[in-house]
């Protein structure tokens, strides 16, 4: 039974990792390329027309693949979290670090694209919406893990810190998801339901999914990419390092 | 073509959206990699340096 399992704290140890980590992501790097350019040719060539809202609604295919996208990778973080101040693992503190800047660039984009569909469809670029205002939180909070990693000098307490304010936060996620069914706003309601039909066309849908299913290759491949620096920066004094280095890096 | 850019009307909404998703999602990456290899470099010099300060 033991020997069919896999030691997956083998992978907990950063210089085990680091190899794999540039094969996830060129793999990655190849999936994203290729399904955000099936997303892209969809999303102008084969949705057709929405009748209410004409070519404009197009904005759907980014927008909420981002959303989606820094909502899941705030969740992820804070999973990684919880694993490293349980095991003290401190890869599982570096997955979260490597994947913040991009977390927070979705959630940025969320925000700037939705701008972009709120000002010809409501006539307000900004209006203070239980969803919009909650998604600028979430935005915040990926601003100040940043900022309070970066204000730590002793990586070790910046993770427990960074951690603990990644917990914290998750309870925003939740309050995005269900703004739209909680406070009668002005933002849509979702157009995609588990439970019932989907209230959009097919080709609509599949666009869409394709477009997140992209996405999320992306974030992987970026964030292996960010980690890959931050296991070389901070396991620097590593012999395993040292001898990479001393080959000419 | 021209009522393709167009989008309907919408042009500056839809193109706004997409080309600021595209330039970010452009420019990570290429941040990234200078980055990686300013770290690979220093981490390069550092081990150099090391080996003539033992010999």
């Amino acid at each position: 039974m033991a020997s069919r399992l896999v030691n997956w704290f083998k992978f907990s140890s950063p210089a085990t990792f680091f190899p794999l980590a540039r094969k996830i992501g060129v793999v990655s790097t190849v999936i994203a390329v290729a399904l955000i350019a099936v997303g892209l040719y969809m999303s102008f060539f084969v949705a057709p027309t929405d009748y209410k809202q004409g070519e404009g609604y197009r904005i759907i295919f980014v927008h909420v693949p981002a959303s989606w996208m820094s909502m899941f990778i705030y969740v992820v973080m804070a999973g990684w979290a919880a694993l490293g101040l349980i095991f003290n693992t401190r890869l599982s503190m570096m997955m979260a670090q490597a994947l913040a800047p991009t977390g927070a660039m979705f959630a940025f984009l969320s925000l700037w694209t939705g701008s972009f569909w709120g000002k010809p469809m409501w006539g307000a670029w900004w209006v203070w919406d239980a969803r919009i205002t909650s998604e600028l939180i979430l935005l915040f909070l990926y601003l100040g893990y940043m900022a309070l990693r970066s204000a730590i000098d002793d990586p070790r307490r910046a993770d427990r810190a960074s951690a603990i304010l990644l917990l914290v936060g998750v309870v925003n996620v939740p309050i995005i998801y269900y703004s739209v069914q909680w406070w009668n706003t002005l933002h849509q309601g979702s157009t995609i339901r588990l439970n019932e039909e989907s209230t959009m066309d097919d080709t609509m849908l599949i666009a869409m999914l394709i477009m997140t299913l992209g996405f999320w290759a992306y974030s992987i491949a970026v964030a292996m990419s960010r980690l890959r620096t931050l296991i070389l920066e901070r396991e620097r004094s590593a012999n395993w390092v040292r001898e990479l280095a001393s080959r000419g890096g | 073509m021209a009522e393709f850019f167009h989008m309907g009307g919408y042009a500056l909404y839809v193109w706004g959206s997409f080309g600021v998703t595209a330039l970010l999602m452009i420019a990570e990456p290429l941040i990234l990699r200078s980055r990686a290899r300013q770290v690979r470099r220093r981490l390069a010099r550092m081990a150099r340096l090391e080996q003539e300060v033992t010999q």
